[in-house]
């Protein structure tokens, strides 16, 4: 059976966040290549915390937020979600499309277009930790929901409430300009995977 | 004075008279709620995944359908009900994301709902309503005084089961 988050000693939670941070580095370094400005990026900030934690981060679990989620595929099998606040979901797009549209929701196109910057994302994130462990991997198309924070963050926390009851966070923090985004990435390896994951790394026998 | 208690993720709580039980933001999560109308006490559980028998680290009894119904109905009671007159209400279990290849973790909604089913059927409880499926979320109210749920979803309207 799969070793779970409360499971792993401090070396092995240190190896997973610096994993975070280099896949959250090379995300937003796509990202500003794509958008084609300078990007600025804060320390990644990894935490383990508990169900409730999570959705706490979000704003509370009735909150409205966009997440757009991937299988993943390969050696490591599993689920990456990336996770915006609306305001910070209208901004992305908005950067993309370059326009200015001030309406509250979201419409087709601009959710294309947030599906795509997740596309980009988590392809930068997968290929960063393809790098660092040599295990083969790939994601899947990318499926966009906008719902209350709890509701979307069931899908990841109940995935990793199969083997414990704490979750692993990567929150980035970036900015163009005066405006700040502020999005999470949970990679969500199955249950076995954490193991396959660790081992690649050296930190699991 | 209606006194509003949270039930967060993997818990549940039980109230009776004025008393609100609330869940936010139900996903594939199943909100399970087992009601008294004579003596007014309520419960509801916030259930995660479908069984605890699968699953190594499973301390948590309310995280899980098979226990947590069953302490539910211990709790509601020990506060006064009686478990000839329970009735039960369902809502969540939907489908976050969709995907082509469908594997057994996006349908976990499904099964969720699918459990509480029957736990609730082995223990003769009747289930009176349910606003369960479909890929949207649900915040869920509890009434205790009438036995009325108000489900909440963003943009799908506000509905009374």
């Amino acid at each position: 059976m799969g070793i779970s988050i409360e499971e792993m000693n401090n070396m092995q939670l240190d190896v997973l966040k610096e994993v975070g941070n280099i896949g959250a580095g090379n995300a937003t370094t796509a990202l500003a290549v794509m958008l084609n400005r300078k990007i600025d990026m804060n320390v990644p900030k990894v935490e383990i915390l508990e169900f409730n934690e999570v959705v706490e981060l979000l704003g509370g679990a009735d909150v409205p937020i966009c997440g757009v989620y991937f299988h993943v595929d390969g050696d490591l099998t599993g689920n990456i979600m990336f996770m915006l606040t609306m305001d910070s979901s209208k901004l992305l797009a908005n950067m993309l499309l370059f326009k200015e549209n001030k309406t509250k929701a979201l419409d087709e196109i601009e959710q294309s277009a947030l599906k795509e910057i997740g596309n980009i994302l988590s392809s930068a994130y997968i290929s960063s930790l393809t790098t660092l462990t040599g295990l083969n991997m790939k994601i899947s198309v990318p499926s966009l929901s906008m719902d209350m924070a709890g509701a979307i963050l069931s899908v990841p926390i109940i995935q990793y409430g199969q083997v414990g009851d704490k979750v692993l966070v990567i929150e980035t923090e970036f900015n163009e300009g005066d405006n700040d985004i502020k999005g999470f990435f949970f990679l969500i390896p199955d249950v076995d995977s954490f193991d396959v994951l660790l081992k690649s790394l050296g930190v699991l026998e | 004075m209606s006194q509003i208690i949270k039930v967060g993720m993997a818990d549940l709580n039980v109230t009776k008279g004025e008393g609100v039980l609330t869940t936010l933001g139900l996903g594939s999560c199943v909100g399970v709620t087992l009601y008294d109308p004579i003596t007014k006490v309520a419960g509801l559980a916030h259930i995660m995944l479908p069984s605890s028998k699968a699953i190594r680290n499973n301390t948590n009894p309310a995280k899980f359908a098979d226990t947590a119904i069953v302490l539910l109905l211990e709790e509601v009671l020990k506060v006064g009900a009686i478990k000839g007159r329970l009735v039960s209400k369902l809502a969540g279990g939907a489908q976050m994301f969709a995907f082509a290849n469908k594997n057994d973790i996006m349908k976990i909604g499904e099964r969720n709902t699918i459990a509480a089913k029957k736990i609730l059927k082995e223990l003769k409880i009747p289930i009176i309503a349910e606003d369960t499926g479909g890929n949207f979320g649900r915040t869920i109210e509890l009434y205790a005084n009438s036995g009325m749920i108000i489900v909440k979803t963003i943009g799908r309207g506000t509905k009374q089961i």
